[in-house]
């Protein structure tokens, strides 16, 4: 079976964003990035589902030549075959789908991996829109992962609880942190995966569906009180939550 | 022909729920101001409370009815909503992005060959166009964007728009369509809950720890804070990676964003990662040793004080509140 897994390249969760000067970016200066925390589940995942079915699995990542640092750490992880579906511009999730979509078709992959959401844009929609494309099932923000034959069963995660959810290939999953611990590159693995061809190419422009007018901050709240520094505070606490804030 | 606005209701145990509401205001709302009516759809075995409805409402509801279908099945609502949307012609599609929103709205946008903004936090009239706001880097930025498809789809943040009663109630406009064959090919088949928990997602009241809790066996301090005000109880991530808590409590960037009316950080440094997820809250108390903690940046309210001598206090005088 060939699996494909979906990854992307984003700013560190400790990041401080800026705005850059084109009102519609971050600035990207002093700014780390790592592969997306979600998809490191999914990484995991694929690889599991490999060593227990066999198979390959391929690793798949839509941007500019930075992203081949986070195709790099999932070859290390233990990825066959990566691709990098190279672009110039941001793309919307649905320019992302279609190419993922594009991709996976011609690859013939029948399960895939990718996170429930990326942290950079916090979109959450790409899964989904890549299985529609493809005319896949998919279960999105999964916590477990079975597959026996070609049914699929999956937690996801819900308000208050968790759905179990059926379904069978071939199929999307996009993972939730809590699905798996994700391994640690080996420094074998490191090595080989400096060694691994990474396919690139290039993906058609296309009119954005969803248009970026403007990326802005959001206004600074006004730093509250300090009201003490023990329990003789809390009469006045609980006095302005109820009377000022009337939340309780 | 007359402009459409369709929104997209969630039932949980046959009865809409609240954030379902706040998605009926926003489509009251733009009805009145861009001429629009408004359908609505339901899908599920049984409604308890579908005239709810029109207290937020003018629409039109349908509520589409199969015994499998009071769970989830991505596969067949999807179906249903396209095919319905089709018909009546909707431009703007809206629905809450709960989970359920969250994994069926892309489904239905490629269905439709709509575009879809997901998580807004507002929808702002420009000249008869739609900007939607939506956080990105878990909040710690916001993104204004516009689409440019014929049908358009907008999933809306839970908590934040608020669910505005009509002052007169609409005259109630049901039909009950009875689904045949449903395509059932990816569908929820039970669900497991926490038991006689509150979910941080949904919760009005959040009351969380984090490393000054000192262990998993003093969240019973939280617990109890929690248990008076019917607050859920939240948790950093460093207390769920430490695995004293369970993920599903985590708030913050690779956890649950929240914006509840009063959040409590009890022993919470407040992390960037957390602050982006929690800031959005109404309104914040932070209890915690040190007063240079940045959590004390985003409280409205703050005790720089031991949380084991202030804790008990703050249960005791609610309770003395509430009572």
């Amino acid at each position: 079976m060939k699996i494909a897994v979906c990854v992307s390249h984003v700013p560190d969760t400790a990041t401080r964003v800026k705005i850059a000067g084109d009102q519609k970016s971050i600035d990207p200066t002093g700014v780390s990035f790592v592969l997306n925390p979600y998809d490191e589940f999914a990484v995991e995942e694929a690889l599991k589902t490999k060593e227990k079915f066999g198979g390959d699995v391929i690793v798949i990542s839509v941007g500019g030549d930075q992203v081949k640092e986070t195709i790099r750490k999932s070859l290390a992880m233990g990825v066959d075959e990566g691709v990098h579906l190279k672009t110039g511009e941001v793309l919307d999730s649905f320019a992302i789908a279609q190419a993922l979509a594009d991709e996976i078709k011609s690859l013939g992959c029948e399960l895939v991996f990718m996170g429930k959401q990326s942290v950079d844009y916090d979109n959450g929609i790409v899964g989904q829109l890549t299985a529609e494309m493809l005319g896949y099932n998919s279960i999105s923000v999964c916590v477990t992962f079975q597959l026996e034959g070609t049914t699929v069963t999956a937690e996801r995660e819900i308000e208050g609880g968790k759905e179990i959810v059926e379904t069978s290939l071939p199929c999307v999953i996009t993972a939730q942190k809590g699905l798996n611990d994700p391994r640690y590159a080996s420094l074998k693995g490191i090595m080989t995966a400096k060694k691994k061809v990474i396919q690139e190419k290039p993906v058609g422009s296309k009119p954005a569906l969803v248009e970026n007018l403007q990326l802005k901050m959001p206004v600074a709240k006004n730093p509250g009180r300090i009201l003490g520094t023990d329990s003789s505070a809390v009469p006045e606490l609980v006095k302005l939550l109820h009377e000022e804030a009337k939340v309780i | 022909m007359e402009k459409k606005i369709l929104a997209i209701l969630e039932q949980r145990d046959g009865k809409i729920k609240k954030s379902s509401f706040e998605t009926l205001s926003v489509a009251q709302h733009f009805a009145s101001s861009l001429e629009m009516t408004v359908d609505a759809v339901v899908i599920g075995e049984k409604i308890e409370n579908a005239s709810d409805v029109f207290s937020y409402c003018n629409c039109n509801l349908v509520h589409f009815t199969h015994t499998d279908l009071q769970l989830y099945s991505s596969s067949a609502y999807k179906k249903i909503v396209v095919e319905y949307a089709s018909q009546q012609g909707s431009e703007f599609i809206l629905i809450s992005n709960t989970s359920l929103g969250k994994d069926l709205a892309p489904r239905i946008a490629i269905g439709l060959n709509a575009g879809l903004v997901s998580d807004c936090t507002a929808l702002n009239l420009n000249e008869k166009e739609i900007i939607a706001t939506r956080p990105v880097y878990a909040g710690k930025a916001l993104h204004e964007v516009k689409l440019n498809s014929q049908v358009k789809m907008y999933s809306l943040r839970p908590n934040v728009f608020k669910a505005v009663q009509l002052e007169n109630k609409a005259e109630e406009k049901i039909s009950t369509v009875a689904v045949e064959n449903p395509d059932l090919s990816n569908r929820v088949k039970e669900i497991k809950r926490s038991e006689g928990k509150l979910d941080v997602a949904e919760a009005d009241i959040i009351v969380s720890g984090g490393r000054g809790v000192k262990g998993p066996e003093h969240f019973v301090l939280i617990e109890k804070l929690a248990e008076q005000l019917g607050a859920a109880v939240g948790a950093s991530r460093a207390v769920v990676d430490a695995g004293w808590r369970p993920h599903e409590d985590q708030v913050g960037q690779t956890g649950k964003t929240v914006s509840p009316s009063l959040y409590i950080a009890c022993g919470i440094s407040g992390a960037i990662q957390h602050l982006a997820g929690m800031s959005s809250s109404k309104y914040i108390v932070a209890i915690n040793k040190d007063k240079d903690a940045p959590i004390f940046t985003v409280a409205d309210y703050g005790i720089a004080g031991d949380l084991f001598e202030i804790l008990p206090v703050l249960t005791e005088e609610i309770k003395k509140l509430k009572s």
